[in-house]
């Protein structure tokens, strides 16, 4: 019941934040969203599943160009949208095949390195990504009954889009799937052992966490009409990677809140002027040092200071282990 | 129709130089304990990871229930009906005492997309539930199994290898570093389970107390051969084996 009611709030919450907002804040809020779903994918392959991946922000790449070539050919964004989200998958599949074979620092240097070829695709084929200038007044969405126009609209998008991928994701954490996630990132030997194809749930890991990065592409492509190869570069896959982090790994509400970090906290420090991005890096360093689980394991200890039955999570005493 | 549940057949394994098995063949018959035991080195653990598809073997066959095995992957060995519980701790300690005990049959319900839209549980926990009271860990239910004491995860690894009513079950020293109390429960179960699910087991145990009294026929290996075979009582009283193992 408290739960319910928890849920509820933040889902009115969600849609009473941008009123009175500025045109800017708006946009800030779509992008909250928008890697929050990101964010939520890979929280799937790492935190859930125990695979690293710095590949999240090339998937959103894949997804935005899909969607951008698609919808600038005239079709409508729903069908390039799904277009995005099946092509990420089967990419998705395609680069966790290194993942039987690899793990841990290994693993992340070849999702790196496949960051870095889509980055260079993008910025050598012309003919299909407009290179280096990219692609750009990519149509916003028309639903017949709601025509996007302003970020107001794109916003109520997205948040309708958001909360139907958050039931599926957390529908598919509870689901037996979930549990064959859980029990590869813990001890994937004894799960094979106990009938687990453990090759199938690591490709699936990989898969489903691309597809949420091609979804995530798939809205950023109308949100801000303008994308380039540099939008999808490492860096951006570092900071999907801490906003999972952050957030608190394997946690189901950690990446909503790492990409309030990672996205709207620098906003909120503006007023600090040249100091932000200083007092930014110092507080997440002091998160980490404090409490490596993120946010979500601070809660969790507060939680067991009210409550002492509540036990924190052992595994994340540490934090993600990389 | 034969009752041999798993059939070895002249397996022989090297590494390098080392003979670490040297043609080992012996039959298990629906319903025995076999023990397996030997000094350190003897080969019993390589001998092990054979018949679960772990090692290959230089030369020889394993058969499970009249199908062979050898090389096939531990979770389709799982789903032709074999278990096993490992010498470590080998639960999921981040997952509750039910959901450990769920994993462990849920691969045996279904199919992929049905297990993804279906219900969480797969429709298993009155059969967990069943498990977890049959192992007497029904107060632990719902509490992560990291937080379990040592003998209670071993009792855990125990009920998840049953879980999915499996023929055979391979278990590999479950009495290492359980404590007296919880040991002669874990003997009881396993002897419980195995007069009313007529399952069959192989053990592999140092604790030659626990061996002789669970088991109904015990193979000895030293230097990778089998050097003798018998009842306990046999066991027991054969020089070889106690020049080689048991010790005077």
């Amino acid at each position: 019941m408290k739960r319910n009611l928890f849920l509820l709030a933040g889902l009115i919450a969600l849609f009473l934040l941008p009123i009175g907002q500025g045109n800017y804040f708006i946009l800030i809020l779509c992008s909250w969203l928008m890697f929050t779903i990101a964010a939520m994918g890979l929280n799937l392959t790492l935190g859930y599943a125990g695979q690293i991946s710095l590949a999240q922000a090339s998937f959103i790449g894949i997804g935005a160009y899909v969607t951008a070539i698609m919808t600038l050919a005239g079709i409508h964004w729903i069908l390039a949208a799904l277009a995005s989200v099946i092509v990420c998958f089967v990419i998705g599949i395609l680069i966790g095949f290194p993942a039987l074979r690899v793990k841990g620092h290994f693993l992340a240097f070849v999702t790196l390195a496949f960051n870095q070829l889509v980055v260079l695709v993008a910025r050598n084929e012309d003919w299909l990504t407009g290179g280096s200038y990219g692609k750009f007044n990519m149509p916003r969405p028309d639903f017949g009954f709601y025509h996007i126009r302003t970020n107001l609209d794109m916003y109520y998008m997205i948040v309708v889009i958001f909360v139907i991928f958050a039931v599926l994701m957390y529908g598919l954490i509870r689901s037996p799937w979930g549990r064959a996630f859980k029990a590869l990132r813990e001890n994937p030997i004894r799960a094979e052992s106990l009938g687990v194809d453990t090759r199938r749930i690591t490709l699936l890991a990989f898969a489903v966490g691309s597809a949420s990065a091609g979804l995530a592409g798939a809205i950023m492509s109308p949100l801000v009409q303008f994308i380039e190869p540099n939008s999808f570069a490492l860096l951006h896959s570092l900071k999907i990677l801490l906003m999972v982090i952050v957030g608190g790994a394997g946690y189901f509400f950690g990446p909503m809140l790492g990409a309030a970090v990672v996205i709207l906290l620098p906003e909120f420090l503006r007023f600090t002027e040249g100091y932000y991005l200083i007092i930014y890096s110092a507080m997440v360093i002091i998160l980490m040092v404090f409490s490596p689980a993120g946010l979500m394991g601070i809660g969790e200890k507060i939680l067991t200071k009210i409550r002492p039955n509540q036990q924190v999570r052992k595994d994340m005493e540490k934090g993600a282990q990389l | 129709m034969s009752d041999t549940v798993l059939s070895v057949r002249n397996i022989s394994k090297s590494f390098g130089n080392i003979h670490a098995v040297r043609d080992v063949s012996f039959d298990v018959r629906k319903g025995e304990v076999l023990g397996l035991i030997g000094p350190n080195g003897s080969g019993k653990s390589t001998l092990f990871n054979c018949v679960l598809g772990q090692l290959t073997p230089n030369q020889g066959e394993v058969m499970v229930n009249g199908r062979p095995v050898s090389g096939m992957r531990s979770n389709d060995l799982n789903k032709l009906g074999v278990g096993r519980t490992f010498q470590q701790l080998s639960v999921f300690p981040q997952m509750t005492v039910l959901d450990n005990i769920i994993l462990a049959g849920q691969e045996h319900h279904g199919t992929m997309l049905t297990r993804l839209f279906g219900k969480p549980d797969a429709g298993l926990t009155p059969e967990a539930d069943q498990m977890i009271e049959f192992f007497k860990l029904e107060h632990l239910r719902d509490e992560m199994a990291g937080s379990l004491s040592y003998g209670q995860q071993k009792l855990l690894d125990a009920a998840m290898a049953f879980m999915a009513g499996p023929s055979l079950v391979l278990l590999d020293e479950p009495a290492g570093g359980v404590n007296l109390t919880m040991l002669g429960h874990l003997k009881e179960r396993l002897k419980t389970y195995n007069e009313s699910h007529n399952t069959t087991f192989v053990v592999i145990e140092h604790n030659m107390e626990f061996v002789m009294s669970l088991c109904s026929r015990i193979i000895v290996l030293a230097e990778g051969a089998i050097i003798a075979e018998g009842s306990p009582d046999e066991i027991r009283s054969n020089q070889q084996v106690i020049d080689a193992y048991l010790g005077g």
